[in-house]
């Protein structure tokens, strides 16, 4: 992982070979614990996957493990029906339309935001801004209930975009929060001579605090379309037909024992883009996590 | 938290002010302009909202203006057995896995840190924190199924228990020698008395052709033995029937049935297992009368998995999805606590000749104390805001033991429920139970900015 670093290791000049076995030794029960507790924690999603890709006849009588001993059984099937199920694309495509649309506002909205709460100087700045930050607290059930109405009069009940306005709000306390705290961090002088230049304060946030403010920016975009992605009470609520993919694998969990060969596949789909996201942008991925502790 | 590398600088007093020239906006215009969008969303999907659950909460179930009905929904909250229920079983995650969690973190931290493919270990501990909560509720639920051919979890008790009590070779079967009759522990005896030179009959019926164990050959009756007990014990059944009691063709011997020989006052004085042909033979037996058995670990069940997702265990076994959940995000905060910890401050210790775990003990924890906090308050914030594992994992009929408060928040309003004044009074008690955990939080946010 990207955060920790290495220890330190201070090489002893006297050290020889046979130390070295024997320092190995020593060490040995370590690596063997964390072989054991590495494999449990890969076991559940391995055993995820295995059964994805079992026929429903044989999943019946005997577990993902028969996968070892007779590797024929596995196919492909499930998935090929899956990609032809037109409840899951369609699921897919608004999941991708929640996270997406929520993250680009989240991020544009929370930007401008903490630029404003950086750099820019109003009266009541700082009480609006701890305003912003008490609201951090606030959990999301407390909106259910009057946007679940306000929704059904707006029009905006079981729309994609519903669901990613709220996501969008609620993820937006500590979207300023992280923000503010980078740009206020951002060198001083380039804002300035920017702003003796004439540079206005739109052209400045573009050009200037956008690109200087990309780690953090990135940080928070992926937290937020993960969060978001992997999200189901707010769509459970806000939504009917029109739902994200962990939704489409709730309504077909009552009947568990017999579409295992639909729910395991479709879980397993549902967890490819994060964990794609999380590989290529872990070190970000790990930054939002260490400064979003408060979440 | 200053391990991230993106917290910043102490904030500057005050910002240059923006020059007000011609062609600019004043100070409000430019502020507006960059807070409005802003302020428009925190405004119309939290601030009202919060404000208008929280009056809602003293209406009643449906409607609103004329239905005052003052604290009557938080009195319910507190008398409805299944609120109680989800109040109870938050306290008990609140009082598990907080813990837990930060102390698995701990040991996972501490042995990688010195480890040289720690990376490997740490991105797979870390993964299930990518994943979403809810396809972690489905992964477990295949994990915890209750048949051992079929549930991972059980698969392996049923090995570990067969090492400890292994199950019978005769799960199923009942007597068919007349005077065989079954005990309270389980075992067959005889009621026939046998003697030395005698010869048992131990006849058994009710075995499935497929639980017959696969050795099993003809079975004979051995010839008697001057100062021996023999005997066999068989499957008496052949196809068409057979005669009761008789050992014929065509029918098989038991092997590895263990029978006793039992005393007249019903002590085992000794103990053999069948032959394949089902014969056996307690040999140099001294005087008396004795009663021949089968002992009852023969019958013994083969372990049959534990009901993780019945009533029973639906707690321990989402706290434990939960855990595996949660342990690589305290892994990795306090692994970059770890990491930014003054060597030099250990290593004086070590230089003073403190032992390792001295130097553990008295020097790391207590300068970690500030990240380990930070994990166990957030976790206490996770908990009692769990939702979406319970919801996915615990199957409906076990909803009611399984609840907790925002899934009964959740069932109370919606899906039916649809009461939209107890479910904002349980709104609203969970936003009083995470205030001044959160409020914590952020104080120590205001102390690093």
């Amino acid at each position: 992982m990207a955060a920790a670093a290495p220890a330190v290791e201070i090489p002893d000049p006297q050290d020889r070979v046979a130390a070295k076995v024997l320092r190995f030794a020593a060490r040995a029960p370590i690596h063997l614990m964390l072989i054991v507790l590495g494999g449990l924690w890969l076991v559940p999603t391995i055993g995820l996957f295995l059964t994805s890709i079992l026929p429903a006849s044989n999943l019946a009588s005997k577990g993902w493990w028969q996968i070892f001993t007779k590797p024929s059984v596995a196919t492909w099937s499930n998935y090929d029906a899956l990609f032809h199920n037109h409840g899951l694309i369609t699921a897919l495509k608004t999941t991708a339309y929640i996270a997406v649309g929520n993250t680009l506002l989240v991020v544009i909205v929370g930007a401008m935001a903490g630029y404003a709460f950086a750099w820019l100087d109003f009266p009541g700045r700082d009480w609006v801004f701890i305003g912003v930050i008490g609201l951090l607290v606030v959990p999301l059930q407390m909106a259910l209930i009057p946007m679940f109405r306000l929704y059904d009069t707006f029009g905006l009940f079981d729309t994609w975009y519903g669901i990613a306005l709220f996501h969008a709000a609620f993820g937006l306390p500590f979207a300023i929060f992280l923000l503010r705290n980078f740009f206020v961090g951002l060198p001083k002088d380039i804002l300035e001579s920017a702003r003796i230049d004439g540079a206005g304060e739109i052209k400045i946030f573009v050009r200037l605090i956008l690109p200087l403010g990309l780690p953090a920016i990135a940080s928070l975009a992926i937290f937020q379309f993960l969060w978001t992605w992997n999200d189901l009470l707010v769509a459970l609520t806000f939504g009917q037909n029109t739902t994200p993919i962990t939704v489409w694998i709730a309504g077909q969990l009552r009947e568990f024992g017999t579409s295992i060969d639909i729910i395991a596949p479709a879980s397993f789909i549902s967890l490819v883009i994060p964990l794609c996201v999380f590989f290529a942008f872990q070190r970000y991925f790990v930054q939002g996590l260490l400064a979003g502790s408060v979440k | 938290m200053t391990a991230g590398g993106i917290t910043a600088e102490p904030p500057v007093a005050a910002a240059p002010p923006p020059a007000a020239g011609p062609g600019r906006l004043g100070k409000y215009g430019t502020g507006a302009i960059f807070l409005g969008p802003a302020l428009f969303l925190l405004g119309v999907w939290m601030v009202y909202p919060a404000v208008y659950t929280i009056v809602r909460s003293f209406f009643g179930e449906h409607g609103f203006i004329g239905t005052w009905v003052g604290i009557d929904n938080y009195k319910t909250l507190f008398t409805t057995s299944t609120l109680l229920t989800a109040i109870k079983n938050n306290a008990i995650w609140v009082a598990v896995v907080p813990a837990l969690v930060t102390a698995i973190g701990l040991i996972f931290a501490v042995l990688t840190e010195r480890v040289r493919w720690a990376v490997a270990f740490k991105t797979v501990v870390f993964l299930p924190m990518a994943i979403s909560a809810f396809a972690t509720g489905v992964t477990w639920r295949i994990m915890y199924q209750q048949d051992p051919g079929l549930g991972a979890v059980n698969a392996l008790g049923k090995t570990i228990s067969g090492v400890f009590s292994p199950a019978g070779v005769l799960s199923q079967a009942s007597p068919s020698t007349p005077g065989l009759q079954t005990t309270s522990s389980g075992a067959l005896v005889l009621k026939t008395a046998t003697h030395p030179g005698g010869i048992v009959l131990l006849g058994l019926t009710g075995i499935a052709p497929d639980q017959v164990p696969k050795s099993a050959v003809q079975a004979v009756t051995p010839p008697p033995k001057p100062g021996d007990v023999v005997g066999t014990v068989w499957r008496d059944f052949k196809p068409g029937g057979g005669k009761v009691g008789v050992v014929e063709k065509q029918e098989l011997g038991l092997p590895g049935v263990t029978v006793e020989l039992r005393d007249a006052a019903g002590k085992t004085v000794q103990s053999t297992t069948s032959k394949p042909d089902g014969s056996f033979d307690f040999s140099k037996v001294s005087q008396g009368t004795y009663h021949a058995a089968i002992g009852a670990q023969t019958f013994a069940k083969p372990f049959g998995g534990y009901a993780w997702l019945g009533p029973n265990l639906i707690v321990p076994s989402l706290l434990i999805a939960y855990i595996w959940i949660w342990a690589g995000f305290a892994m990795v905060v306090i692994g970059a606590g770890l990491a930014a910890m003054p060597r030099d401050v250990l290593e004086a210790a070590r230089t003073d000749g403190a032992t390792e775990w001295q130097t553990f003990r008295r020097v790391t924890i207590p300068l970690l104390m500030p990240v380990l906090s930070v994990v166990f308050v957030t976790m206490i914030i996770n908990v009692l805001k769990v939702f979406d594992i319970v919801y996915a994992l615990a199957p409906q009929s076990e909803y009611a033991k399984a609840n907790v408060i925002a899934l009964a928040m959740y069932f109370t309003a919606f899906q039916g429920g649809g009461n939209f004044g107890v479910g904002s009074a349980i709104a609203v008690f969970l936003f009083i139970l995470v205030v001044p955990v959160l409020a914590l939080n952020i104080r120590r946010f205001r102390r690093d900015m």
